[in-house]
C-alpha cells in the first residue's frame, strides 16, 4: 500500500472540498448554529422565562420527564434550580445525540464532493491513469471525507465546551460541562458515524451522477440520528458512556461491512462506465 | 526497432456490441503511432484498455512486456495520457495540479518542484502558474493538460484528440510540442485522432479503425503504394513543346499525354522523375513546375470509411 498517495489523494480532496461553497458553507453554519447560536440561545431563554429560585420537581411536566430519565440523571441534577436543571437536561444531555449530526454530515458533504463531484466534473479519467491502485484511490477518498469530519467535530466540540460553560457560568456558577459519556460521543461514536456517512455515500456514488444527488441521498442517514435523539427523550435510550460504547462498536462493525462491500466494488472499470 | 506495445487479437465488448473487434498490431518504441478513426472507432477505449483501466474481453495486450490487467500500476508510471477532456483540478492553480500528480506518479519530493517549474517554462505556462485553472482558456488548459501528461517523463505518451476542440493557433502551438515531445529520449507517442492533417503531420505509422475493426496499417508511403494506383506527375510547361516526345522512349513511364502547356506522365517509381525532367529538357521543353500527385491520408482515410459503409470491408 502507498501511503503516500493515499495522503496526496486526500490532501488534494480536502483542498478542493474547502473550495467549493457548496462544501464549506454548510461546513460553516450547521456548527455556528448547533455549537454558538442554539446553546446560547436556550440559556438566554431559560434564564429569563424561569423563576431561578422555583423547585424543578414542582413542575408536573418536568418531574414527568424526569421519571422517564435514568436515575444518574435525576442525581445530576438533585440540588440545582430550575435554571440550572434545565441547562443541564437540555444541553448537556438531550443535545449530545443531535452533536452526532456534525461528523455524519461533514462526512458526507466531502466525501460527496470528493467521489461524485470528481466524476460530475470528469476530472476522474486523469486520476485513474495515474499509478495508484483502485484500494490506494478509495483509501484517499475516504480520508478526504474522514480526517476533515473528525477534526472540525471536535473542534466544534471545544467550541461547544467553550460556549456552553462560558454563557452559563452567570447561572451555574461552576465548569459543569463536558458529562462523561459526552467523551465516548465524540472520541467513539461520532468517527464512527462518519466513516458511516462516507461508506454510505462511496455505494451511493456509484449511482448518482452528481455531488448534490449523492450528498442529499447519504444524508438521509440523518434519521438514524434522529431514532437516537427521539429515543433519548424519551427515554428509551440513555447514550451513558456504556451505551455510546455498545452503540459506537456496533456503527463500526456496519462500517466494516459497508467498506469491505465498497472496495470489492470500487474498480476503474465501473467508475469510467458510469461516468461516460 | 523493439516494440513497446503489442496486442493481439484483442476483442473488447461494451454495452452489447463490441468496441473492439480482433485488433492485432505493434507499436514500436520511438515511433509516433497514430490511431484514426471516427466517433466509436474505439480509440479512447484502446488507451484505456493498454493502461489497464479496462480488462479486454478477449485476446492479449503487452505493454512494455508486461501485462496491463496485473500490472497496470507499474505499466502507468511509465506513462502519460492527455485524456480527451483535459481533466483538470479547476479550482487549484496550474502549479497544484503538477505538483499534485507529480507525487501521485512518486517523482521525489527533491526533484519534484524543479521539474514542476521546469515543465510549466516549456509549456509557456510560468507566468500564470499560480492562477486558478478555471480562468485558463481552452488553449493554456490543453497546454497544462499536456505538461501533466509529460511531467512524469513517460516512455510511451498517449494523446487522445489533443487538438479537438482548439483553434487553429492553439492547434499550432499543440503540433509544435508534440512534434518536439516525440523527438526526445526515444519517446513513443501514442495519437488518437480523428483530424487527418494531424496525423499526416505528426504520425510515422498510421492505424485506421472503424467500429473497433483495424481497416488499414503502416507508414503514411507504405499506405500510399497501398491504395495509390500509380505514381503520377504534372508538369506545366511556359509555351507548347515545339516537337512531339514519344512516350514509349522514355524509361520507366508507363504512360502520359501533353496537352498545349500541360503533361502528365504515370512512373513506375520517384527514381523515374529526374530522368523525365532531363528528357524534357533535352527536347526543349522550358519547364515552369513539376508536381508529384500524391495520394492523401485523407484519401485513403475516407477510401476506406467509404467501403465499410458499403460492406465492402
Amino acid at each position: 500500500m502507498n501511503w503516500k498517495a493515499v495522503f496526496t489523494i486526500a490532501k488534494k480532496d480536502i483542498k478542493e472540498a474547502s473550495q467549493n461553497k457548496s462544501v464549506w458553507m454548510p461546513v460553516l453554519i450547521v456548527p455556528l448554529i448547533f455549537v454558538v447560536l442554539m446553546p446560547v440561545g436556550m440559556i438566554i431563554g431559560f434564564s429569563s422565562a424561569m423563576g431561578a429560585a422555583e423547585n424543578p420537581m414542582n413542575d408536573p411536566d418536568f418531574a414527568l420527564f424526569l421519571q422517564n430519565m435514568p436515575d444518574s440523571m435525576s442525581q445530576l441534577i438533585s440540588g440545582m434550580d430550575m435554571v440550572q436543571s434545565s441547562i443541564v437536561l437540555i444541553l448537556g444531555y438531550l443535545f449530545a445525540p443531535f452533536f452526532l449530526i456534525l461528523p455524519l454530515m461533514f462526512s458526507t458533504v466531502i466525501a460527496s464532493e470528493s467521489f461524485a463531484g470528481e466524476r460530475e466534473r470528469k476530472t476522474i479519467e486523469a486520476l485513474l491513469y495515474t499509478p495508484a491502485t483502485d484500494t490506494e484511490l478509495l483509501l484517499g477518498k475516504v480520508m478526504a471525507g474522514f480526517i476533515p469530519a473528525v477534526l472540525i467535530t471536535l473542534g466544534s466540540f471545544v467550541a461547544y465546551i467553550l460556549v456552553v460553560n462560558g454563557a452559563a457560568y452567570p447561572v451555574m456558577g461552576r465548569i459543569w460541562f463536558p458529562l462523561p459519556s459526552w467523551y465516548a460521543l465524540i472520541l467513539w461514536v461520532s468517527p464512527a458515524i462518519s466513516l458511516l456517512g462516507i461508506a454510505a455515500t462511496v455505494l451511493i456514488s456509484a449511482k448518482v451522477q452528481t455531488f448534490m444527488g449523492a450528498y442529499q441521498s447519504s444524508a438521509s442517514l440523518v434519521v438514524l440520528v434522529l431514532a437516537l435523539l427521539a429515543g433519548q427523550a424519551t427515554g428509551v435510550v440513555y447514550l451513558s458512556v456504556g451505551v455510546s460504547l455498545l452503540i459506537g462498536a456496533g456503527i463500526f462493525a456496519v462500517d466494516a461491512v459497508l467498506m469491505y462491500y465498497a472496495i470489492r466494488t470500487f474498480n476503474r472499470d465501473k467508475l469510467l462506465a458510469s461516468a461516460a | 526497432m523493439e516494440n513497446t506495445i503489442i496486442i493481439d487479437h484483442l476483442y473488447h465488448r461494451f454495452d452489447g456490441h463490441y468496441a473492439l473487434n480482433d485488433l492485432s498490431y505493434e507499436v514500436r518504441q520511438g515511433e509516433v503511432f497514430a490511431l484514426l478513426g471516427p466517433n466509436g472507432a474505439g480509440k479512447t477505449t484502446t488507451i484505456r484498455l493498454l493502461n489497464g483501466l479496462y480488462k479486454p474481453t478477449s485476446g492479449t495486450i503487452r505493454v512494455f512486456d508486461k501485462n496491463p490487467v496485473q500490472q497496470g500500476s507499474e505499466i502507468r508510471k511509465q506513462t502519460g495520457v492527455l485524456t480527451e477532456t483535459s481533466a483538470l483540478y479547476e479550482r487549484l492553480t496550474a502549479r497544484e495540479n503538477l505538483v499534485f500528480f507529480g507525487r501521485m506518479y512518486g517523482i521525489a519530493e527533491s526533484v519534484l518542484l524543479k521539474r514542476t517549474d521546469e515543465t510549466l517554462r516549456y509549456f509557456e505556462l510560468e507566468k500564470r502558474a499560480d492562477d486558478r485553472v478555471g480562468t485558463y482558456s481552452k488553449g493554456m488548459k490543453q497546454r497544462l493538460a499536456l505538461a501533466r501528461a509529460f511531467l512524469n517523463s513517460p516512455r510511451i505518451l498517449y494523446l487522445d484528440e489533443p487538438t479537438a476542440s482548439l483553434d487553429p493557433e492553439s492547434t499550432q502551438q499543440v503540433h509544435d510540442l508534440i512534434e518536439s515531445i516525440s523527438k526526445q529520449d526515444d519517446r513513443t507517442v501514442f495519437l488518437c485522432t480523428h483530424r487527418l492533417e494531424e496525423a499526416e503531420r505528426l504520425a510515422d505509422r498510421v492505424a485506421i479503425l472503424n467500429s473497433g475493426r483495424l481497416l488499414a496499417l503502416g507508414s503514411l508511403a507504405e499506405l500510399r503504394r497501398q491504395f495509390n494506383p500509380g505514381l503520377w506527375v504534372d508538369i506545366d510547361l511556359l509555351r507548347p513543346l515545339a516537337q512531339t516526345l514519344d512516350i514509349k522512349l522514355l524509361r520507366g513511364v508507363v504512360e502520359g499525354t501533353v496537352d498545349g502547356t500541360k503533361a502528365r506522365f504515370q512512373v513506375d517509381e520517384e527514381g523515374v522523375i529526374p530522368s523525365l525532367i532531363s528528357e524534357m529538357v533535352r527536347n526543349e521543353a522550358q519547364i515552369t513546375s513539376v508536381r508529384q500527385e500524391k495520394i492523401s491520408l485523407e484519401d485513403i482515410y475516407f477510401k476506406l470509411q467509404t467501403e465499410v459503409k458499403e460492406g465492402v470491408k
